[in-house]
């Protein structure tokens, strides 16, 4: 069957609910896409903004460019405008969205023209597009209009095809995630003659733009591209109809892209390139960065950067992997992720030598890669980029010092053979300072080694080769030698250091995972958000050397300033306006990044997998590079992890608490109300049994007596009650005092002298039973109601036995009895609050014994219950206790 | 008894009030009632009482602030209720005056002999130098102690313990107002003395050391000699 082959994939469809879900709850958002400015997206947008107000929707105007053009500027008129805000900047005042106001609006529609606009420094946002996402995580829909040569992924064709290089671009995955897009298309006939006729710039202004950009050539290739960009969009949206609504189809076959990215400039291009076969294609996309040994050059980190984040705006997931041999890197990652494309970037050839290893490049990529199809891009003429061979010359950035030491170590190494150099031959000299410069690789960039390499060699040939003092070289044999010499010399130097290279990379690598290691197991062991906070900024301290300040948030979700804070990094106004932005939206925010950068604080999200737990702040002088930031990330994670975790426990400790309350409070209607209501109906009965009738004496003392005995039942439940809510507030403080336990022993068993008539009691103590410290009132109670539960179970007549001994510190006591025992299924639950073992005589609560142990645990003692051989329990009670240090009889 | 005493009850709750009216009237006293701090002030100024039962928990005044102030002018007993069995209240109120305590709930029997032995203690103010306690007596001036008829051999501090203890009998002695008395200031705190002589005088005087008939114990306050 092709049952499986028709069947959308679980995972996607669970993300495109999922996704749909998210939307929902956003505002939509709407975009008129055009070929390029003129064909008139914002009249056409105010014009469906009159029809939706006829038909009663709030729209309303926050911004809109008329660029003076009459009918436009006529069709706001009736439309309610948010007026703009002014902004300073150096001597100019600029005008802006004012998003704020919008948001307190809140209506239902905003018109937004230029969505690819770029704000003036000191927004909010750097973008616009940033504003209206806002605007749309508030609930409120968005118009708002698009040229095509703003797409990101669009901007370089644009370019090529106009010969303009657009500034201002929108990030693809705006255009690809909008809700609605309408196209507004005009011939280019109609658009040149409506530039003609000044209805879109001045006549001067229309003149020029005629001749530079409104070409009709160009125009046409735009109009195609926006036409074509549309009906893919419709393409995809079919497809993604068909999988929602699980129409049988002709499923895409899963294709999985992968971009390889190099630092040069050309790989945004391929990025581009990748991002809109991906698109025709109905595929995902990845990109991937072979890190290798070789050093990238300030300029070359710069650019790839700008490639990472261009990825990031396509919507590129980007990786990293580290591998000197680029081709394994990637097929290795490709297969791991089921890759069945890969586009690389044809390499720019400069010379035979880069040619043959290139070409081996791409040979081996396409003989390892197997059944994955390989995509090669051709490079383009413009790029001015120098596509660098990875192991083309190293790179000269060792410091002054170390050519200076190595040249140096050279120079000494040559003068102490040159002392001896009679004694072992000039030729061991070569192995003395090949060796020298071998060892110098393990220390200096390839710069030194080079110099050395190069000095080592002259000197050998100018002060040991015969003839010496001179650079002529005799014997043929020599000269082999010599040139042998240098190549060796050069190469083990370059080869050292490369590996060196490596070595440094793979440490740094290793070191990150083994902070991360660190932080996790430590982490891990951390017990309480305070705990989880120290830790957090000890180890950002110790592996990033930053300052930070951890804000989390209070239960009404919201960030708590007030915590005690020990960072020295104080909040102003504007700080804690960013971090309350950085906290609602998830996302960095703050200096060194495309929101609020005016600060000098960096704000990261604490992102945990279902909730927000708050926001870190950083003060950092430098920008994070690539590598440092994916560091920063996977750090910020585990601890983000660890709040949450933290954060939840908590929350299910409250609930548990509310839960045990909750219990508590019907057990005692259960339990307590029957408990009390006993006494109470015995005492109204007898009472009230005395008053009405004219007893004899002796029924009268009897009722009496009955009063009495339900008085003290009732006074012991409330006195368990008492003890039971002092436990549990946490009031219990032990008054330790010296005690003897004849005393302690003696007065229990005084109060319970009713009850034990009908037992015989053993009270056993040794003679040189020493005095303990013990608070006499709680002990009292522990034995009262242990004694007391023996008499309730044990039938008369039995024997009960109590005995006291102290060894090594440790008092012992113990309550054993004759009574039926416990069940041995419920006996380790008898301590619990309100357990009544099963099928137990009637009067109890089950508190006794909880009192019990959470006097004796106050004195940092145990209780435990067994049952004996030959029937009944035996309570042993351990205490840890001081005794009198001083003998004072006498 | 000849005279009738006058005993101020002053307690906030009714039923108390009107239970203890009942048993003391019954008993032949005079009964005095209050049922604030305030009235219970003016009360004792004006009635005169041979005894104030007072209750700890008053609405307006404080039960210790209470004690004090009626301790500044008030030379006869005052027997403390509480409700509150907490030791630590009922250590503070015998050491700020109150002769004796009882805890609510109490029995009514247990009351009328506190009551009995407080205003004795308090008529019978020159000391009598013999002091006899069924088969025990004391002869406090020439230190001796006798246990039918035998002559007790105690030290000079089980005997001191024994005397104050017996000159005080019916009435609870707090460990630290003992510790004073008996071994000066410096000892307040170091209850194991204490309890070394209490065991000792203990296998001297009682017939079963193990079950004191004479040197009680109240749990977690003091000691109390049985008269």
């Amino acid at each position: 069957m092709d049952f499986a082959e028709n069947r959308p994939d679980p995972d996607e469809l669970l993300a495109s609910l999922k996704f749909e879900e998210e939307k929902s709850k956003r505002g939509k958002l709407k975009i008129f896409f055009g070929m390029c400015a003129g064909v008139g997206k914002t009249y056409t947008m105010l014009q469906i903004a009159h029809a939706e107000k006829l038909k009663g929707h709030d729209i309303i105007i926050g911004y809109i460019e008329t660029h003076n053009r009459k009918e436009t500027t006529d069709l706001t008129v009736g439309l309610e405008i948010i007026p703009r805000r002014t902004y300073q900047y150096k001597s100019t005042t600029v005008q802006e969205m004012d998003l704020d106001a919008i948001i307190a609006r809140k209506p239902s529609t905003v018109l937004v023209d230029e969505l690819a606009h770029t704000n003036a420094p000191g927004s909010r946002h750097t973008k616009r597009f940033q504003d209206v996402l806002e605007i749309l995580d508030n609930g409120i829909n968005v118009f708002t209009t698009v040229n095509v040569q703003h797409l990101e992924s669009r901007s370089d064709t644009v370019a090529q095809i106009t010969g303009i290089i657009v500034r201002e671009t929108l990030p693809d995955e705006i255009f690809e995630n909008a809700d609605d897009i309408e196209v507004i298309d005009l011939t280019p006939d109609e658009l040149l003659q409506r530039l003609s006729d000044g209805k879109v710039y001045t006549p001067e202004r229309s003149r020029e733009a005629i001749e530079s950009f409104f070409r009709k050539g160009n125009i046409t290739a735009l109009r195609e591209m926006a036409l074509r960009i549309v009906a893919d969009r419709v393409d995809r949206q079919l497809h993604e109809y068909m999988q929602l609504k699980r129409i049988k189809g002709p499923w895409k076959s899963g294709l999985h892209l992968l971009v390889a990215v190099s630092h040069t400039q050309q790989s945004s291009k391929l990025l581009r390139w990748a991002k809109n076969l991906s698109y025709t294609m109905g595929s995902d996309l990845q990109a991937v960065y072979v890190e290798t040994s070789f050093k990238l050059s300030a300029k070359e980190s710069e650019q790839l950067n700008k490639n990472i984040s261009l990825a990031r705006q396509l919507g590129i997931k980007f990786r990293f992997v580290t591998n000197n041999d680029m081709v394994k890197a990637i097929v290795d990652f490709a297969q791991k992720e089921n890759i069945t494309h890969i586009i690389i970037g044809k390499p720019k050839v400069r010379n035979l030598l880069t040619l043959l290893r290139l070409g081996n490049f791409v040979n081996r990529l396409i003989r390892y890669s197997g059944n994955i199809d390989v995509y090669i891009l051709g490079s383009d003429n413009q790029s001015k980029d120098k596509f660098r061979e990875k192991v083309s010359l190293p790179s000269f950035t060792s410091g002054l010092q170390q050519y200076f030491i190595a040249s140096i170590v050279v120079i000494i190494t040559a003068v102490l053979c040159f002392f001896i150099k009679d004694f072992i031959g000039y030729q061991v000299v070569s192995f003395g300072l090949l060796f020298v410069v071998s060892t110098l690789a393990f220390f200096f960039g390839t710069g030194p080694i080079l110099l050395s390499a190069t000095l080592s060699a002259l000197i050998w040939d100018f002060f040991f080769i015969p003839p010496p003092y001179t650079l002529h070289v005799d014997k043929p044999e020599d000269m082999l030698m010599l040139i042998m010499f240098f190549i060796i010399a050069l190469l083990s130097g370059v080869l050292t250091s490369r590996i060196r290279r490596q070595e440094m990379k793979i440490r740094v690598r290793e070191e990150r995972t083994n902070a991360l290691y660190q932080l996790t197991r430590e982490l891990s062991t951390a017990t309480g958000i305070e705990e989880v906070i120290i830790i957090a900024k000890n180890d950002i301290k110790k592996y990033f050397d930053l300052k930070c300040r951890i804000i989390l948030k209070n239960d009404n979700n919201q960030l708590d300033y007030s915590s005690n804070d020990d960072s020295g990094i104080t909040l102003s106004r504007n700080d804690m306006s960013v971090a309350a932005w950085t906290f609602q939206h998830s996302s960095k925010a703050g200096k060194h990044t495309d929101t609020l950068p005016s600060g000098n604080l960096t704000f990261y999200p604490l992102k945990g997998n279902q909730m927000n737990l708050g926001v870190i702040a950083i003060q950092h002088p430098n920008v994070f590079t690539q590598g440092e930031e994916q560091f920063w990330d996977a750090f910020i994670s585990q601890i983000s992890g660890k709040f949450e975790r933290e954060y939840l426990r908590n929350m299910a400790k409250q609930a548990y608490f509310l839960n045990e309350s909750d219990k508590l409070y019907k057990t005692l209607f259960n339990s307590i109300s029957h408990e009390l209501r006993i006494p109470v109906a015995t005492i109204m009965g007898a009472s009230d049994s005395l008053l009405s009738s004219n007893h004899p004496q002796e029924v009268q003392n009897e009722l009496s007596h009955e009063i009495l005995k339900a008085s003290k039942r009732l006074n012991r439940l409330i006195e368990n009650l008492l003890n039971m809510s002092r436990l549990e507030s946490g009031h219990i403080k032990p008054r330790l005092d010296w005690c003897d336990i004849h005393d302690l022993i003696n007065k229990v068993t005084e109060g319970l002298q009713d009850e034990l008539k009908s037992f015989r009691l053993h009270v056993v103590i040794p003679d040189d039973m020493p005095f303990v410290k013990i608070d006499f009132g709680l002990m009292e109670q522990v034995l009262y109601n242990l004694i007391y539960n023996a008499t309730q179970y044990a039938s008369a007549s039995t024997n009960l036995r109590v005995k006291a001994f102290y060894d090594n510190g440790i008092m012992t006591l113990q309550v054993m009895d004759r009574g039926p025992g416990f069940p041995p299924k419920e006996i380790s639950l008898i301590f619990n609050k309100f357990y009544r073992v099963e099928g137990s005589k009637a009067g109890g609560t089950g508190l006794g014994l909880s009192i019990a142990k959470g006097f004796i645990e106050a004195h940092n003692g145990t209780i435990a219950v067994a049952n004996r051989q030959n029937g009944g329990a035996i309570f042993t009670i351990k205490i840890p206790t001081d005794i009198p240090v001083v003998d004072i009889r006498g | 008894m000849n005279l009738a005493e006058t005993i101020l009850i002053i307690d906030d709750e009714v039923q108390i009030r009107r239970l203890l009216e009942i048993t003391l009237a019954s008993n032949g006293y005079k009964i005095s009632e209050a049922s604030t701090g305030k009235e219970g002030l003016i009360a004792a100024a004006t009635n005169h009482p041979a005894l104030i039962i007072l209750d700890l928990g008053l609405p307006d005044i404080d039960g210790i602030e209470m004690l004090k102030k009626l301790r500044e002018w008030y030379p006869k007993p005052i027997i403390v209720l509480s409700v509150r069995s907490s030791e630590e209240d009922i250590i503070q109120a015998l050491d700020n005056g109150a002769n004796d305590f009882l805890t609510k709930p109490f029995r009514t029997g247990e009351l009328l002999a506190r009551i009995r032995v407080a205003i004795r203690q308090n008529m019978s103010s020159e000391d009598n130098p013999n002091l006899t306690f069924g088969f025990l007596s004391i002869d406090l001036v020439n230190h001796v102690a006798r246990k039918n008829n035998e002559i007790l051999k105690l030290t000079s501090t089980e005997f001191a313990l024994l005397a104050l203890l017996a000159k005080n009998s019916g009435r609870v002695l707090t460990h630290q107002s003992i510790l004073k008395e008996i071994w000066g200031y410096g000892y307040v705190g170091q209850t194991q003395y204490l309890r070394v002589f209490v065991a000792q005088l203990r296998k001297k005087i009682e017939d079963d050391p193990a079950k004191p008939k004479l040197l009680i114990t109240e749990s977690g306050i003091g000691y109390r000699f049985h008269e």
